[in-house]
């Protein structure tokens, strides 16, 4: 049934907290992406699994300083063992990171089914899909009531984390916006303007830890990566400025997450089925679907403009750092 | 703390030793043999797969199956095979989303202008959720047939029938054996692709068989240790074979061992302790023995580089004090047989610089 007050208590807070995250995640993601380092993303949402399961076996509180606390320590961890993986075995960085992430999302595993699930409700079902279903706000019943101040101190407490995040993580954009900039497509010059790679790069890591624990209630550890991902590889299919590619990943996320959301509760219910579907997994799949409408309709990279449709210019220049991976896709380039 | 295991412990230990010598009964005999020829399969596999340096994309097509099992169980379903639950019918969906997962990452990658990583990850948590969205809408049906899906999420080995074993044995054998047959074939295509084609052989198919393996290997490990883990099954005991040997078939052969003791003892303590997802279990023991391998192995482990820095500092003398001294940090790096009086074992491959290795 869909009346106001259903939708304020339960659909609401879940919309607004996969909306922030959402965005949070693509804003990062996208800095991952630019620097070829989308994986990263995906390690870390792992790695937060144990992380958290730690955290909370020291601490005996799911409190969301405990677990941020926990992300944090474990993502630096993994970070430290996957840089000691390659130098001292020689394994490239792939199979590096797949070996240190899942052996500690498997030890994650383990400690939660062993001792975190009998005690509170926090099961492997969570961890892979997150909760967003279970964002219950039980205060607000009409429109007008979301108007008076004190309801606000009863929000689920996933979204001022998760709010608090965002603003760190514009924050951040805003602030280092051109040494970030510098730092993504040009790193030997950041370097010798005093920004080294592997700092950024880890400050990057970091916020994208933060980030994908504050989600993980939201999303679950493994649909964090979709979120890390699909909106800013739409984004990169569509724009080659770098302040437009993060509104656009920004936007694609928002709409990803609300379309998701909305279609996975609403409507397996319209269609006259008793059970929303899961919701995190539907976001994942909008997300995905938004992906693959750039990849095929972005006004000058998609596919159908460059292979049937490559109009009266012909095939598009390839920027010129790309030039050599699409190198079969473009005309030759002419310039010096 | 609690123990790790809700029982009392010495009956647990009993228990245990009673499982791993195949004296636990028939059912867990079987679930033990089904799991250690995993664990060979994925280890042979593994090692292709890692020297090709295909390791992400595995983990995509993993992820993939997911789906497939959703898809695989309505068809199944629909048949009124063994309400829903029928093995060979769900592994052949997971074969074919897994087989769609990985293609569709190979045309991102030569359509798009997006970097391998950006496909890789978007088909593995655009499938993922697929395959989320697929179980949560099962729920619907039948409670009662949802648990046995959820077995393919994390692994679950204590309801492996004998079919199923037999099913995931014979599969693993002819993975071993096609991977045996193509060794040579395989090995010169991770090491020099550029030289195997001047051979006029057909390396793009040879790839293309890889896959097909990794994927075979997937798809039957899918069961026991589940979508979310069985590429940590394939890729663990590679990187700790990797550890002990430059040569490929040492490695291949460390790479199984490590890969069947996983599943064995994995599959063995998870049937004492049923509450766990094997999965995670196996995982573990994999993860326990690359552990043992990155610190003790000769050569590369970090005791023995540590070992190798310590005495090129003592015989080479302290940076900044000796003549050449300074760089000598790097372990036989300095061009200089005085730097080596005790001879011996020879000097430690330079981290990070194999260029005679494709990883």
């Amino acid at each position: 049934m869909l009346t106001v007050e259903a939708f304020l208590q339960i659909d609401l807070p879940a919309l607004t907290a996969a909306g922030l995250g959402a965005v949070a995640c693509a804003l990062i993601g996208s800095l991952l992406l630019l620097r070829r380092q989308a994986m990263i993303g995906d390690a870390l949402s792992h790695v937060v699994l144990p992380g958290i399961v730690v955290a909370f076996l020291i601490t005996g509180t799911l409190a969301p300083a405990a677990m941020l606390g926990g992300a944090l320590g474990a993502a630096l961890i993994a970070v430290v063992m996957i840089a000691a993986v390659r130098r001292f075995g020689g394994i490239e960085p792939g199979a590096a990171m797949a070996v240190v992430f899942t052996s500690l999302f498997a030890f994650g595993v383990v400690l939660l089914e062993q001792w975190v699930g009998p005690r509170v409700h926090l099961d492997t079902q969570h961890a892979l899909f997150g909760a967003l279903e279970t964002t219950f706000w039980p205060e607000p019943t009409t429109v007008a009531s979301l108007l008076r101040a004190e309801i606000w101190a009863t929000v689920p407490v996933q979204i001022p984390v998760l709010a608090v995040l965002l603003a760190l993580t514009v924050t951040v954009l805003l602030l280092f916006y051109k040494e970030i900039k510098v730092a993504i497509f040009d790193p030997d010059f950041a370097a010798s303007i005093g920004i080294p790679p592997t700092a950024f790069d880890l400050g990057v890591a970091t916020l994208a830890a933060l980030v994908a624990c504050a989600c993980f209630q939201a999303l679950g550890s493994i649909l964090v990566i979709a979120m890390f991902v699909c909106p800013a590889a739409a984004a990169r299919m569509v724009t080659d400025h770098f302040d437009r590619q993060l509104w656009w990943s920004a936007l694609f996320a928002l709409a990803s997450a609300w379309l998701g959301y909305l279609a996975a509760a609403w409507l397996p219910l319209a269609f006259g089925f008793e059970h929303a579907l899961s919701a995190a997994g539907g976001i994942a799949v909008v997300a995905g679907l938004i992906e693959a409408l750039a990849i095929l309709l972005a006004p000058r990279y998609g596919v159908l403009r460059r292979y049937w449709w490559p109009g009266k210019r012909g095939r598009p220049q390839c920027h010129q750092f790309e030039a050599r991976r699409n190198r079969r896709d473009c005309a030759p380039d002419t310039s010096p | 703390m609690p123990a790790l295991f809700p029982a009392d412990s010495p009956s647990l230990w009993q228990a245990l030793a009673t499982i791993l010598t195949f004296h636990g009964g028939y059912n867990t005999a079987v679930v033990l043999i089904g799991a250690s020829a995993i664990g060979v399969a994925a280890g042979v596999v593994g090692v292709f797969v890692l020297l090709r340096k295909r390791a992400l994309v595995g983990d995509a097509i993993a992820h993939a199956t997911l789906p497939g099992v959703g898809i695989g169980f309505l068809v199944a379903y629909g048949l009124g095979l063994d309400e829903g639950r029928h093995l060979p019918t769900l592994l052949a969906g997971a074969a074919l989303t897994g087989l769609a997962g990985a293609l569709a990452i190979q045309w991102i990658v030569s359509h798009t202008r997006l970097p391998e990583d950006a496909a890789i990850g978007s088909v593995l948590s655009v499938f993922f959720g697929v395959g989320t969205v697929l179980f949560s809408a099962l729920q619907g049906l039948s409670a009662g047939n949802r648990a046995g899906l959820e077995a393919f999420l994390l692994g679950q080995t204590a309801a492996l029938g004998r079919a199923d074993a037999e099913l995931i044995v014979g599969a693993g054998l002819v993975v071993v054996v096609l991977a045996l047959l193509f060794f040579k074939e395989f090995g010169l295509v991770c090491f020099d692709p550029a030289f195997a084609g001047s051979l006029g052989w057909p390396v793009g198919r040879l790839d293309l068989m890889i896959m097909a393996l990794l994927l075979a290997t997937v798809v039957v490990g899918l069961r026991t240790v589940g979508a979310v883990l069985v590429f940590a099954l394939l890729i663990i005991p590679a990187v700790a074979a990797r550890f002990w040997t430059e040569r490929l078939g040492t490695m291949v052969l460390l790479a199984a061992l490590f890969g069947g003791f996983s599943g064995y003892l994995g599959a063995a303590l998870s049937a004492a302790a049923p509450r766990l997802p094997a999965g995670a279990l196996i995982v573990m023991v994999a993860a326990g023995l690359f552990l043992i391998s990155f610190t003790l192995a000769p050569r590369r482990g970090v005791l023995a580089q540590l070992w190798y820095r310590a005495r090129a500092r003592r015989t080479l003398g302290r940076p900044g004090e000796g003549t050449i001294g300074g760089g000598a940090a790097g372990g036989g790096a300095t061009p200089t047989d005085g730097g080596r009086p005790g001879g011996g074992a020879p000097p430690p491959p330079p981290a990070g610089r194999k260029a005679a290795t494709p990883c």
